[in-house]
């Protein structure tokens, strides 16, 4: 069986799976049984400054696919809502319990030095494994100029992480806010601020949809709204790219990242893992399902290394990551076509319909002598879009098949039909 | 669909005891399980349940719109097609008709989408604000309807839309045909029938006289001269019989005329139920409606016998289980040979050959057997008879109303449509469409003249 043990930024874990710091790392009680069901680790929900923040009712809304389950998570709360004190001695408390399990703490204070001097020294009495910065709360906090209002400025991501290195020991883990137009630059300031690690990616400001009735946003406070933040599996194709971005990047390479975003069983997680992570965040999928699911998580990841020969997690860690490249240098030598698996189609017509008014008109549709249709792909025609494998309802019924196989490689910059080919 | 939850006024506590005992077959979806059906609509493109549906609903689109929660875009998109929507819902054999051609029977998990249920669900609780549909300018035309029934409905409905005024002669007390009177009670339950032609005569310009019979109260000719034209609805009056001994015994009933009392009757004390054993003699979905309705009413004991075997009934798969669920014992190859009778004159059992085919010919076998009964009741089709004392006959061929396109009779100016004529199936859904199709010509050919 595989070992799925990590140690990130000097963080030891026996599996990658940790809860991300929210609702469910409110408090002991949740941390404690999260644990008993296998967590590997846990980023303690944000602390704050005294008095506690103070949350309003509701706080959720969702959006749900067809099958009436959560695709995309919203909220609107703040860091914990109860004292510092309570917070430290219960993480104290839980340390000591479960040696074996990552501790961190996320942390988030106003924008000055006393502050976050003072804050760290306390956590790092607790005995917890490492601290996490918050830079990336959307709502309430920034208000108050924490949270993103910090993490949208580069220079102060960098000044408070240089704070938190020069004042601790631990580990410093930077949170990144996604509400960002080049996550690098933020990612870059954390690693010249001296962040051991960042995790990627706090929530994505939002709304999940208007109460057509009441004319409002959800979640709704007494018929108003405000923008919330987004998570769950909606969010994972941004957090993957979020993800990409920095693990390819020359300037942050290397430097270990928290996969956070979406992520609700292995396979997610072995897709965080594969474009660079060390270790994953989960939230949403915990806050649907119960901490339960991290049983299939392990035996999931564990069973798909088995299948694929990787022994341990760093065997396929970043394997994805050479395979991320720019538009520039893609081949574009390389050629599909669609085919259409005639024993498999079932007639719906989605594919032609989809080509002929929306793509290349490269599907041909054909009434047999039994009244019954037939679509085949006029090959001339196709530029291999994936447009009509998309829509098509039946499993591999169309494929891409390669052809030109014998030509070599050339990118764009290579490419005769480049304009610009002599200055890229 | 302006369908009140409420039971109609005038329902005693006997109807209502009647009524749960004849609960809806097919229970209706609930939002929840609408939404999660309409997604597995594949939205197909020039679909083939679109195809198969003799009235030609836009199913992908209607199926859309409830996906979309539109349900009253839903139901317009229904009735711009089948104005009795509603109801074809709840009768159609799907099962032969729009979810035989679902795309989705043909993946490995053959489960088509639910159509009929959708297309109820769309029906019965769109929220209209006064009738769907806005009348056409007044064209000045008038066209006599005879029979109220889906055919005539139908074409009554589109006439008025496009402008037209109609006048609909019914001979019966009650409008709907057999919606009214012979489909059976567990599929059109809570007084259906009627609050959908209340729905459809919401339109305008449709009136309805009710026990007025044409070849009794009214004649063809009469109609001719006072109308632009007329469409003849009439359905199938008679019932084909067994040519047997003994065969005008009151216990020997005719399904459908029974079927008729039940659907009628406010109380289970105003029927005649044969108490330990009855048989139905038949194949068709008539048959198995009489034997289930039987059982649901208390027959210990329901024998349906056919001369034929199973898979030559025409009653189809889904409604054969339907009998078997009803525990109703099916026998085939088997004909009634004697009606046999005590010495006190009742009835005491049927006498049955069996049979086999050879090169396809039914042939007796040497075997008899018996089944006593106290009543039988026969389901051995409907037959057309126009009525006796009418003068202008149109042209009738294999028994029924022959038409020569476009619903178009052998006299001018008269057209046909539903089970008197000799198009498509008996049903409720093909009525609805040569009604449809009857105004359609008929609006046509009348605004050609002018
Ligand atoms: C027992 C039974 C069960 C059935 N079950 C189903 C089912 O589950 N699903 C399905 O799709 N189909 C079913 N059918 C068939 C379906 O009911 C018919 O195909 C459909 O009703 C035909 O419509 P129509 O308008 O042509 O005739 P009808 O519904 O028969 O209507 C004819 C109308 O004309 C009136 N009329 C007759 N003679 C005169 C006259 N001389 N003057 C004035 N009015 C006259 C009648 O009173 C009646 O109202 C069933 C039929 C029967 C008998
Ligand atoms: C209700 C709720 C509260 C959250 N509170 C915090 C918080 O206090 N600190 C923080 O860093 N992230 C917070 N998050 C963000 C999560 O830690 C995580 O980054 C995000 O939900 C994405 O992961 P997911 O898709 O697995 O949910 C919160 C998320 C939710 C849903
Ligand atoms: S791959 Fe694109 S272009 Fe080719 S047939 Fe499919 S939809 Fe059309
Ligand atoms: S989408 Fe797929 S199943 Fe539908 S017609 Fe095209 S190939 Fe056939
Ligand atoms: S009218 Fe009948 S056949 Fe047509 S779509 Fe509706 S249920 Fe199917």
């Amino acid at each position: 069986m595989a070992d799925l043990s990590i140690e990130f930024a000097g963080i030891k874990s026996p599996n990658p799976f940790w809860l991300a710091s929210a609702p469910p790392t409110d408090k002991a009680y949740n941390v404690e049984r999260a644990f008993e069901a296998g967590w590997g680790g846990v980023v303690w929900k944000t602390l704050g400054e005294d008095p506690a923040a103070v949350n309003v009712s509701s706080r959720y809304s969702a959006i749900y696919d067809h099958n009436g389950e959560v695709s995309g998570f919203n909220n609107i709360e703040l860091i914990t809502d109860r004292s510092l004190e309570i917070n430290l001695k219960e993480i104290e408390a839980v340390k000591k319990a479960w040696p074996d399990r990552a501790l961190v703490v996320s942390l988030m204070v106003p924008c000055e030095e006393e502050s976050w001097k003072k804050i760290v020294k306390l956590v790092e009495q607790t005995g917890a494994d490492g601290l996490e910065l918050n830079f990336g709360c959307p709502h309430g906090m920034p208000e108050r100029g924490m949270g993103a209002a910090v993490g949208q400025v580069p220079e102060y991501v960098e000044m408070v992480t240089r704070w938190c290195k020069t004042y601790s020991k631990l580990p410093v883990i930077v949170k990144l806010t996604p509400n960002i137009t080049d996550i690098r630059f933020s990612a870059r300031a954390a690693k010249r601020g001296g962040a051991d690690a960042v995790s990627a990616i706090n929530t994505i400001n939002s709304i999940t949809g208007i109460d057509l009735d009441k004319m409002s946003a959800r979640p709704m406070v007494d018929g108003k709204s405000t923008h919330g933040g987004y998570c769950g599996p909606a969010v994972k194709p941004i957090a993957l790219n979020m993800v990409a971005e920095i693990a390819r990047d020359t300037e942050t390479m290397g430097l270990p990242i928290s996969g956070i975003g979406g992520i609700s069983n292995w396979r997610d997680a072995a897709e965080f893992i594969s474009l660079g992570s060390g270790s994953v965040q989960v939230c949403t999928a915990a806050m649907i399902y119960g901490f339960r699911i991290v049983t299939e998580m392990q035996q999931g990841l564990s069973n798909w290394m088995d299948s694929k020969g990787y022994k341990k997690i760093s065997d396929f860690q970043g394997l994805a990551v050479p395979n991320t490249t720019d538009w520039k240098y893609l081949n574009m030598n390389y050629k599909v076509v669609a085919d259409i698996d005639d024993d498999k189609c079932i007639g719906c017509g989605r594919c032609y319909i989809a080509c002929e008014d929306t793509s290349h008109q490269a599907i041909d549709r054909k009434v047999r002598e039994d009244g019954s249709v037939a679509f085949e792909v006029i090959e001339d025609k196709c530029v291999g879009c994936n447009l009509c494998q998309i829509t098509c309802p039946v499993d591999s019924c169309i494929k891409m098949e390669q052809k030109d196989a014998d030509k070599p490689y050339m990118n764009w910059t290579q490419d005769p039909r480049n304009p610009y080919k002599d200055a890229s | 669909m302006v369908m009140s939850m409420e039971q109609p006024q005038g329902y005693s506590q006997q109807q209502l005891a009647l009524d749960q005992m004849f609960k809806d077959i097919n229970p209706a979806l609930s939002a929840r399980q609408a939404g999660i059906e309409s997604s597995r609509c594949y939205y197909c493109y020039d679909a083939p349940c679109v195809t198969a549906c003799p009235s030609k609903i836009n199913i992908p689109s209607f199926i859309a719109s409830i996906h979309a929660d539109d349900l009253t875009g839903a139901a317009k998109t229904i009735y711009s097609e089948n104005i009795l929507g509603g109801s074809c819902a709840r009768v159609c054999p799907t099962e032969i008709l729009c979810e035989q051609a679902c795309v989705r029977n043909k993946e490995q998990e053959k489960a088509p989408v639910k159509i009929g249920l959708l297309q109820r669900h769309a029906t019965d609780n769109a929220k209209f604000v006064g009738h769907p549909f806005k009348r056409a300018d007044a064209t000045c035309k008038t066209i006599a309807v005879v029979g109220a029934g889906p055919a005539g409905l139908s074409c009554a409905h589109r006439l008025a839309l496009l402008g037209n005024e109609v006048e609909i002669f019914e001979a019966a007390e009650k409008p709907g045909g057999l919606n009214e009177y012979g489909i059976a009670k567990y599929k059109l339950t809570d007084n259906f029938a009627q609050k959908e032609v209340e729905f459809i005569l919401g339109i305008g310009g449709i009136t309805l006289h009710t026990n007025k019979a044409l070849g009794k109260d009214i004649s063809l000719s009469q109609l001719k001269e006072q109308f632009d034209a007329v469409f003849l609805a009439i359905g199938l009056q008679d019932v084909h019989s067994l040519m047997l001994v003994n065969e005008a015994h009151p216990q020997i009933l005719n399904a459908v005329d029974y079927i008729k009392e039940l659907r009628q009757a406010s109380d289970i004390s105003e029927l005649d139920v044969p108490k330990d054993s009855a048989v139905v003699i038949g194949a068709g979905n008539t048959a198995i409606d009489m034997a289930c309705q039987l059982k649901r009413l208390g027959t210990e004991e329901v024998t349906l016998v056919y001369r034929r075997g199973s898979e030559h009934m025409s009653a189809t798969e889904h409604e054969q289980q339907i009998a078997k669920d009803h525990e109703v014992r099916i026998k085939t190859w088997a004909r009634p040979e004697h009606i046999n009778l005590k010495d006190d004159g009742s009835l005491k059992s049927l006498t049955f050959r069996k049979t086999y085919t050879e090169d396809g010919q039914l042939k007796d076998s040497e075997d008899s057997f018996e089944i006593n009964c106290s009543a039988v009741f026969k389901a051995v089709g409907q037959k057309f008879a126009y009525p006796k004392a009418e003068q202008l006959i149109p042209t009738v061929s294999n028994g029924k109303i022959a038409t020569f396109g476009q619903q178009v009779t052998s006299i001018d100016g008269v057209y046909a449509g539903g089970d008197c004529t000799g198009e498509g199936q008996d049903l409720t859904v093909e009525a609805v469409q040569q009604g449809k199709l009857a105004a359609l010509a008929i609006h046509h050919q009348l605004n050609q003249e002018a």
